[in-house]
């Protein structure tokens, strides 16, 4: 029985992991660079829900949807101003401009009155409730987390397998300029993309927030979402949640049964293993061009 | 343009290029011989710590600039170095010796780190580098009979042979002589053949492998010999703080010295110091304009990280080459004056390439 409460909540923590590991995997198929500011976005999404909810005084779910949209325009700009300029250099030059825009962001975060360096309470309407489904208590919040997750997966899968859109974002991954050649509006569908990433980071942070309240250093769970995303395999949208799901169980049985000091680094060794194992990942394509 | 033409294969080889260059370096080593007696305690301390700090940038230069393998995990290295250190000073080894320990066990890690890394490129090394970090990280931390744990290392004065160093200008020397004697293997280094597959790995591993370079080899050399350095650094680091803890080797410093290096200059031996200079200087900048800002942006606590940021975006963004390469740059055009071209140092445009598919 305790087996089976570790699990749940091992799941739902790893859900959290899953969705900021959809972001990096969204912008990785479609532009194949690594957006290290995913966990900073997903804390500026925290905040414009806070804002909207505290200071502005909006019903919960009209904050969702302007924290979504807002940050969505974020991700779009940000992609526009930062990452245009440099598609097509070395991945290196990607990586860097990212970790400097997360710097950005936590350092601009404390300047902003209101925000600042406290700590801040977000009023979600589930905060608090705890169900009893058979033999297990289950927080209401870690429900919302696990059903949000799996239908926007279920969302985004679809997407990216049906649409023409989709077809198109991955086209773009695989060999820009042949991209180009066929017509697909390079540079749009990028912004379009990072637009998509960012309001699913604003989404984990909406749906974290309940969990570890709103503060400037909430995006270092994004440095969890890494091994998500490489156990999942950095192509594939299921793999993800399922690469957080398992780093989230592996965490929750090491913060049970292994001493003190495990839980923290679990995750990296997890992810040491796979890179050592299988590099691609659990779902990950393994593509490879004879010269 | 300076012209040098050359009569024999060995001027290829030469340290100093030209008369100019060994005047100009020549000038640079008596100024640094000499600057203790001229400048205060503090500023010869700071210098201290740039000297320092070139040599970890030197390290990571090796490994990032050079032979192209991200790193997100640097501070390992440096922990390794400097912990080695405070165990073996604590037990009366002279400086020398638990250096080159410090050096030995930092390669070492390095090639355990190295190994796996071989299989992987690009994001995936650098999430691997930086599992890495965390996990020895946590290592230290948790093995407290040998590091003391969270509560941190008390690491003894520098010691040798009888000789203790006690003041700041004593302490400068010992740096200043490590770090001429590391640019100067790592510039030897460069130039050798090892060196220059080093370089040909970076550009294309293709190419490399068809001319007969054995890959994996190059990238564990390219590993260990950069944590090694690291290691060096790390020594010379733990005698500096006196005090060192587990939290001093995060990730955080980690992209710092990434940020060092890349604002320096990725691929020159210059960008190092040009880099460890930046780095040490932007806080005293920061703290002196600190009164001039508005309260609600000059006492924020993000400051510093902020400013770090934009410096990065602005310099990846604008600057590619970094501090060395506007240097590079200044100078050709006052060697051309008046031709110097707007886009003589422009990179071709270029497509992005897929890396799952190369």
């Amino acid at each position: 029985m305790q087996v089976l409460q570790v699990i749940v909540s091992g799941i739902s923590q790893g859900c959290i992991y899953g969705l900021i590991a959809l972001g990096f995997v969204l912008i990785y198929k479609a532009t194949e660079t690594v957006n290290f500011a995913q966990g900073e976005l997903m804390m500026l999404g925290a905040f414009v829900g806070l804002t909207a909810t505290s200071f502005l005084g909006l019903p919960y779910l009209a904050a969702v949807a302007a924290a979504l949209l807002v940050m969505a325009l974020f991700g779009f700009v940000l992609e526009r101003a930062v990452v245009d300029p440099i598609l097509g250099q070395p991945a290196f030059a990607v990586i860097m401009v990212t970790i400097g825009v997360g710097f950005i962001a936590r350092g601009v975060v404390t300047m902003i009155p209101g925000w600042g360096t406290d700590t801040h309470v977000l009023e979600a309407p589930f905060r608090g409730e705890i169900l009893h489904v058979g033999g297990l208590v289950v927080a209401a919040e870690h429900l919302v987390i696990i059903a949000a997750t799996l239908l926007l997966v279920a969302t985004l899968y679809a997407f990216f397998r049906f649409s023409r859109v989709g077809i198109a974002m991955q086209a773009t991954s695989q060999n820009q300029l042949a991209a180009y050649y066929m017509g697909i509006p390079v540079r749009r569908l990028n912004g379009l993309i990072w637009a998509i990433s960012a309001a699913v980071a604003a989404l984990a942070g909406l749906l974290l927030a309940p969990l570890s309240f709103v503060h400037v250093n909430m995006g270092f769970i994004g440095l969890k979402a890494f091994p998500a995303a490489v156990v999942g395999g950095f192509g594939s949208l299921p793999g993800a949640i399922v690469g957080g799901i398992t780093i989230g169980v592996v965490e929750a049985f090491s913060g049970v049964y292994l001493p003190e000091g495990f839980k923290d680094v679990a995750a990296y060794v997890v992810v040491l293993i796979m890179l050592v194992v299988k590099p691609t990942g659990l779902f990950g394509e393994t593509m490879r061009k004879k010269v | 343009m300076h012209f040098v033409f050359k009569t024999d294969y060995a001027q290829d080889l030469q340290l100093f290029k030209h008369s100019g260059q060994t005047f100009w370096y020549g000038t640079l080593a008596v100024a640094l011989a000499i600057v203790p007696w001229l400048l205060s305690p503090y500023f010869v301390s700071q210098l201290t710590f740039v000297l320092i700090y070139s040599i970890v940038a030197l390290g990571l230069m090796l490994l990032s600039g050079f032979t192209g393998q991200v790193s997100l995990g640097h501070a390992a290295f440096l922990a390794v170095g400097a912990y080695t250190e405070g165990v073996l000073a604590a037990k009366g080894w002279p400086f020398p010796f638990s250096m080159a320990v410090g050096a030995l066990t930092a390669g070492i890690v390095g090639a355990i780190v190295g190994t796996p890394a071989l299989r992987v490129k690009g994001i995936y090394l650098a999430i691997a580098t930086m599992a890495f970090n965390i996990i020895v990280e946590e290592v230290l931390a948790r093995w407290e009979s040998m590091t003391g744990g969270n509560a941190g290392l008390q690491v003894g004065p520098l010691a040798m042979f009888g000789w203790r160093v006690q003041d700041e200008r004593a302490m400068y020397y010992v740096a200043l002589v490590v770090t001429a004697l590391v640019t100067l293997g790592v510039v030897n280094l460069l130039r050798s053949p090892t060196g220059r597959a080093f370089v040909a790995v970076r550009d294309s591993e293709i190419s490399a492998a068809s001319m007969g370079i054995n890959l994996a080899l190059c990238k564990l050399t390219s590993f260990v010999l950069s944590a090694a350095i690291t290691g060096i650094a790390g020594a010379l680091y733990a005698h500096r703080l006196r005090i060192i803890t587990p939290d001093q080797f995060t990730v955080l410093q980690s992209i710092e010295m990434l940020m060092m290096v890349v604002i320096g200059g990725l691929g020159s031996i210059h960008g190092a110091f040009f880099g460890a200079a930046f780095v040490i200087i932007l806080p005293q900048l920061i703290a002196v304009a600190k009164d001039y800002l508005p309260p609600a942006i000059g006492q924020a606590t993000g400051l510093q990280p902020a400013l770090f940021g934009l410096i990065l975006v602005g310099f990846i963004l604008f600057e590619p080459l970094g501090l060395y390469g506007r240097w590079v740059k200044t100078r050709t055009f006052f060697q051309l004056f008046p031709f110097y071209r707007r886009g003589m140092f422009r990179r071709r445009k270029a497509f992005m390439k897929s890396e799952r598919l190369r």
